[in-house]
């Protein structure tokens, strides 16, 4: 297929729809407008179904009602409207109905502004909602990622029955892109499972109640099976010049953009830097990062947040190296120039000196 | 033996008076205990209106088709007695549920079941909008005028001096607004096509019920629209009387606030036998090999233009007014490196501030692959405005070019050592073609002209894909000679050191 020049907002829809996706409901919002604006475009022509719906609390239980009744289905928004579809997700999570939410993340609290942040972390990954639930999460750093993860998301909310999150900043949703599209569509039948209408899935039930409480763990001691077999199976992560690496940084989203620009320049300058980036935020890259500890000397997690995702880092390496936290807020992104000055500070710190080698390898704790 | 005989009581010599609907589950197996009774307190309004609407599922023969939408209140086991296709909802987003369902299966019929808390307190936004949208499903809304399941709150047709948990002096309308009528607040809508308040009351009022129910389902099948039928019900529990004195309550308190009747029908509004114009259906969907083209994506890269540079990295920001055609410079710029086969990113500063003010963007376009997308440091900024000039000036690399929209820069601005500097006219020379808006496309040939860059071909190929109309692609076609032209005059009366490649 061609490569097209394309917002990685649109880059979504097509890919959703290439996937099988035939519904989309959802709320207008910055930065992430485009993706229901495209899908109102698309969505119809393909036999889809696109409605603009009253609220993200609205959407997300459309969603619910479509995922229900077997057909592959999707939103998207940013924080504020994540915030509101939390309920709906929790839902889907417990009665295991699959779907993707794409957020494109803004600045927050409150309406705060619409430039990118990082900041909704704590509430895609570490499930906003109520009860003991995951969704999985991807986050893409390009916009052939913002089709190919779209494309993955849907696989996994299928095998897992779950709801999938494509979780990118702002940045990554306004920006345009070269992107290749899988050459063919395909359109799975409505699963087993799925109230359908029809005689044979007369006695099928879309719930999340579980009445008992034996019942109820039962169900959640499921639930929690699954995100531990996808904690085995999904892990996805990008390694950039870490096998060497003394000093590694974490990123994702357009702040991995950065940092392999921090990587090449610090590389430049003779200090032997990697990064890691996660292309799962849950699960997370927790024995990759592991493994990574053996060589290298001290990590540091770069954020567009106050220090969100460096909790999991730091969970991960679990004491076995020092963890740094970088971050910028509000709208701004880290600058390559400011990443690089951290670097180099901890670079002397370390004792990190240009082309050091042999660094004593630490036994890393797997607790 | 009697077991025996109510297994074909046909057979057994009785005359069926009154059978169990086989929408009914003859035995509750998704309930946990006491499989053969409902959880419902006796002489519940819900126990009764769950029997009225699996009746008139069976005599439509609808019970494989149905799907029904159950909510959170008392009557969230909807699923163990209706044996009919069935969906849980969360509380009050029944009719979002419903139009998930209905949109996927428009076939099925879709059946949201409601309490008075559920649909016009936390669901109110959700009723009022699914019954705008006309949405083909029917729901059936149990006003029982309270909170039954979490034990006797206030509802939001809670009447006037009712006390309730959370009225303990009585609902008053200045701390707790008045009762919500329904029927009449979506009756001031377009969409519905059928909206009727029936009551539990007594036999008579059931029956009533019984073929309003059976009327909103009828309408469904015909694909006629939403229909609602809002029944008042008895909840003897909560109201603390016995069942029958319930009923009585339902008829002498109840129907007066809350006036029985049809509140739209738009199948009386038409002669008789005729019926009401169907929503459409979706249209077929297409093959799915035609699917990628209907994504207006190409199935054949095109050959890159013959003359291709070996080596790119350009860094370019482009700023200037919202209006003067910022990001589509940007845009045409990244498209003309994809065309030539290149590693391209453009991101633009979106938001509030394209609709007025400022806007800009950074483009690269790089023969490695893109890392960072954002260009702090640019090799070439494009200044549509003297603010995007004192802006971004500063931050140009050494050995990069400046193209400014004026013929000189501002007396207090110097160029920074190792920097070239165009400093040219582009709103004006468009202006003479006629179109100010293409000043743009003006500096875009001066900077063509000015770097040797990108092969002119590109460049056209790159017009003709982000410029759909064809008055436009004419005009920016010549723009871009213009800038051409323009650019070559100027440089040619400075001396040959200063024209230089960027790469
Ligand atoms: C989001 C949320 N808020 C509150 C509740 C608690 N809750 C359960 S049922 C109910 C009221 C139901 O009343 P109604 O809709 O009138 O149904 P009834 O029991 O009277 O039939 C409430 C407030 C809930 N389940 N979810
Ligand atoms: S509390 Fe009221 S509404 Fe609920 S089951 Fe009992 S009688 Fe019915
Ligand atoms: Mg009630």
């Amino acid at each position: 297929m061609a490569k097209q020049l394309i917002k990685g907002n649109e880059a979504i829809v097509k890919s959703a729809i290439l996937a099988g996706c035939r519904a989309f409901y959802g709320y207008p919002i910055t930065p992430a407008s485009e993706i229901a604006e495209a899908a109102a475009r698309y969505f119809p022509s393909a036999g889809g179904t696109f409605v603009q719906a009253e609220s993200e609390v609205a959407a997300i239980n459309m969603v619910y009602g479509a995922s229900a009744a077997g057909v592959r289905a999707m939103t998207a928004s940013s924080g504020p409207g994540i915030s509101l579809m939390q309920e709906g997700i929790s839902y889907l999570a417990g009665a295991e109905l699959p779907c993707v939410i794409a957020d494109i993340t803004r600045g927050g609290p409150g309406l705060g502004n619409i430039f990118p942040e990082q900041s909704d972390y704590f509430q895609v990954v570490k499930n906003g909602g109520h009860g003991c639930y995951r969704t999985l999460v991807l986050a893409p750093h390009s916009c052939q990622e913002m089709a190919g993860l779209t494309a993955l998301a849907f696989e996994l909310a299928h095998r897992y029955r779950t709801p999938v999150m494509v979780m990118a900043d702002g940045f990554i949703g306004q920006m345009m892109e070269p992107v290749e599209f899988a050459s063919t569509a395909k359109l799975p039948a409505p699963p087993e499972w799925a109230v359908t209408g029809t005689a044979e899935t007369r006695r099928n039930l879309a719930s999340s109640i579980q009445l008992e409480a034996d019942q109820m763990e039962a169900h959640v001691r499921k639930l929690e099976r699954k995100y531990r077999l996808a904690a085995e199976e999904e892990v996805r992560c990008e390694h950039v010049e870490t096998n060497d690496a003394d000093l590694v940084l974490v990123g994702y989203g357009v702040v991995a953009r950065v940092l392999k620009a921090v990587v090449r320049e610090a590389r430049a300058e003779g200090l032997r830097v990697g990064l890691l980036r996660p292309i799962t935020l849950f699960p997370f890259p927790v024995l990759p990062l592991r493994s990574l500890a053996h060589r290298a000397r001290i990590f540091l997690s770069v954020e567009m947040s106050t220090g969100m995702m460096v909790e999991d880092v730091r969970l991960a390496l679990n004491g076995a190296r020092p963890v740094e936290f970088f971050g910028r807020c509000g709208g701004n992104v880290p600058a390559t120039d400011e990443v690089l000055r951290v670097v180099r500070e901890l670079a002397i710190r370390e004792g990190l000196r240009p082309l050091l080698t042999d660094v004593p390898s630490l036994e890393v704790c797997h607790g | 033996m009697a077991e025996l005989l109510l297994d074909d009581p046909v057979a057994a010599g009785f005359e069926i008076v009154h059978e169990r609907p086989h929408s009914f589950y003859p035995e509750f197996f998704r309930k946990g205990d006491l499989k053969d009774q409902t959880h419902y307190c006796p002489g519940c309004g819900h126990g009764i209106a769950h029997k009225l609407v699996a009746e008139a599922i069976d005599e439509l023969g609808l019970q494989d088709r149905t799907i029904l939408i159950s909510p959170v209140g008392c009557s969230v086991f909807a699923y163990y007695y209706l044996d009919t296709g069935n969906v849980q909802a969360a509380h009050g987003r029944a009719p979002a549920v419903a139009t998930g369902v209905k949109r996927a299966h428009p076939e099925s019929i879709v059946v949201s079941y409601q309490g008075d808390g559920d649909l016009a307190a936390i669901g109110m936004a959700e009723i009022l909008h699914a019954a705008n949208r006309g949405e083909n499903i029917t729901v059936f809304f149990i006003n029982n005028a309270i909170y039954g399941m979490t034990g006797g709150q206030m509802a939001p047709t809670t009447l006037l001096g009712q006390k309730s948990t959370t009225t303990p002096y009585g609902r008053d309308h200045y701390n707790d607004g008045y009762p919500v009528k329904v029927c009449e607040l979506l009756a001031t809508l377009e969409a519905p096509v059928y909206l009727e308040r029936v009551a539990l009351g007594n036999a008579k009022q059931i029956n009533a019920a019984l073929r309003a129910i059976r009327k909103a389902l009828r309408y469904q099948t015909e694909r006629a629209g939403f229909s609602l039928v809002e029944i008042l019900s008895p909840c003897p529990t909560i109201w603390k009387l016995d069942p029958v004195a319930a009923q009585k309550r339902v008829r002498e308190v109840l129907v007066p606030a809350f006036p029985l009747g049809v509140y739209r029908d738009r199948g009386a509004e038409i002669p008789k036998g005729e019926t009401l114009p169907p929503r459409p259906l979706p249209a077929p969907p297409p093959p799915l090999d035609a699917i990628p083209g209907l994504l207006d994506i190409d199935e054949q890269t095109p050959d890159p233009p013959a003359a291709r540079p070996a080596q790119a990295d350009l860094r370019i920001r482009v700023a200037g007014f919202g209006g003067q055609g910022v990001l589509m410079l940007g845009e045409v710029l990244a498209e003309a490196g994809l065309q030539l086969g290149l590693e391209v990113s453009w991101l633009p500063s979106y938001g509030p501030e394209m609709r007025s003010g400022t806007s800009n963007c950074h483009v690269r376009i790089s023969s490695q692959e893109v890392d960072s997308p954002l260009v702090a440091r640019p090799n070439v900024l494009l200044a549509l405005n003297e603010p995007s000039l004192r802006k971004f000036l500063p931050t140009v690399e050494v050995g990069g070019w400046v193209l400014y929209n004026h013929h000189q820069l501002p007396a207090d601005i110097a160029v920074p050592e190792g920097i070239h500097l165009l400093p040219l006219a582009c709103s004006e020379l468009a202006d003479s073609l006629g179109e100010t808006r293409a000043g743009n496309i003006v500096m875009l040939g001066a900077l063509l002209a000015a770097t040797d860059g990108l092969p002119i071909e590109a460049i056209h190929r790159a017009l003709a894909l982000c410029v759909k109309s064809a008055r436009w692609l004419e005009i920016d076609r010549r723009a871009l000679a213009t800038g051409q032209q323009a650019a070559r005059e100027a440089l040619s009366n400075r001396s040959q050191e200063v024209r230089r490649e960027i790469q």
